[in-house]
């Protein structure tokens, strides 16, 4: 980041959830030439038109796998570093447990919507960290709304007239963590009334319900840990568990 | 970088120059990852790591240097268990850390 501009860019970009890369070189004669990519547009050079593509061609790529590393190319050593939108949490359910989980989404890097139609839960003050507050029943505020798979949604309300269309409205994304609050007995309900309701297997198995991983978790807090440690363990098709139980890398690759 | 905004902006906004150390290389095993960053300020400020605590005090010099001459530099971080405890990766990997200025140095 030889310029100001660039920083500027790309923060802005960061904070504004647009896709960014940048391809920087790191040794050789042209230390600190540099491609910015930004939602598409291309700024920035390195070496010729014909090598520049290429470039660009590899930052597309590496973009694409959520993937920073660096490469020889040519007579240059290039670094990549891709900066993916972040994921999103959709929370339904302005409730106690819903604050401290938006409060350390937010620190884990997502972009975080919180659903609830009690004008009186679903405030500003209780969220200063949400991105987004949306006064809704479910179906209206899931109308308004792109979910793809980078989208976790956490159901939290523990009523059904509030959680029962969240959770069908979630069934029907391709979101890749539906996670669903209550009881083992509540859970089990739930899923016989989704059953009567005519909600086939393979959708009520994407349920995770009772939320959270077993961690014994019990204050709101706790409870915000379990949920995002669950997310994250999807997030890298992990289990979850003891690593000191557990063989293979620590770290998810990227 | 992502979580580093914050800090960087502070910095800049009380007038001090920023310099970003990010890990471009790791071979072997290293305690971050490819991306991991550390910003570095010419007020002697410090946020984030490219290490777990193993090579930021070395860095955070190099970064000073960056800071005054304006050119960024590549720096490379191996090791031996003689240096494991100087400036090494006490686990054994080696990292290469790309330091640059923010805002063009001068």
């Amino acid at each position: 980041m030889t310029e100001t501009s660039v920083y500027e860019r790309l923060k802005s970009a960061i904070e504004s959830y647009q896709p960014a890369a940048t391809a920087t070189v790191v040794r050789g004669d042209a230390v600190g030439a540099r491609i910015v990519l930004i939602d598409g547009q291309v700024s920035g050079s390195i070496g010729d038109a014909a090598f520049d593509e290429q470039i660009i061609d590899r930052m597309r790529e590496h973009l694409a796998e959520s993937r920073s590393t660096t490469e020889s190319i040519g007579e240059f050593e290039v670094f990549f570093e891709s900066f993916p939108p972040p994921p999103s949490l959709l929370i339904f359910g302005a409730v106690h447990v819903a604050q401290p989980l938006a409060a350390m989404a937010k620190m884990l890097g997502f972009r975080v919507v919180v659903i609830d139609v009690r004008p009186k839960l679903a405030t500003a003050e209780r969220f200063p960290d949400a991105d987004q507050l949306i006064l809704e029943w479910p179906d209206v505020a899931l109308e308004g709304m792109t979910i793809d798979r980078n989208t976790a949604i956490a159901i939290l309300s523990h009523d059904p007239k509030f959680d029962e269309p969240a959770l069908l409205g979630a069934l029907a994304t391709p979101a890749r963590y539906i996670g669903a609050v209550g009881s083992r007995k509540t859970n089990v309900d739930r899923r016989q009334r989704l059953r009567d309701a005519g909600v086939d297997e393979e959708s009520i198995a994407r349920i995770h319900g009772p939320i959270g991983l077993d961690i014994g978790a019990s204050t709101p807090e706790e409870m915000a840990i379990s949920i995002l440690a669950e997310i994250i363990a999807i997030w890298h098709g992990r289990p979850g568990g003891l690593l000191a139980q557990s063989s293979g890398n620590i770290r998810a690759r990227v | 970088m992502k979580e580093l905004l914050h800090d960087i902006d502070a910095w800049r906004q009380s007038g001090e120059r920023v310099a970003l150390a990010t890990v471009v290389k790791v071979e072997g095993s290293a305690p971050r990852p490819v991306g991991a960053t550390m910003a570095v300020s010419d007020g002697g400020n410090l946020a984030g790591s490219v290490s777990g605590g193993c090579v930021e005090t070395a860095v955070f010099e190099e970064a000073q240097d960056v800071l005054a001459t304006g050119k960024p530099k590549l720096i490379r971080y191996g090791i031996s268990d003689e240096m494991a405890w100087d400036v090494g990766l006490a686990c054994g990997g080696t990292i290469e850390v790309y330091v640059e200025p923010l805002d063009g140095g001068q």
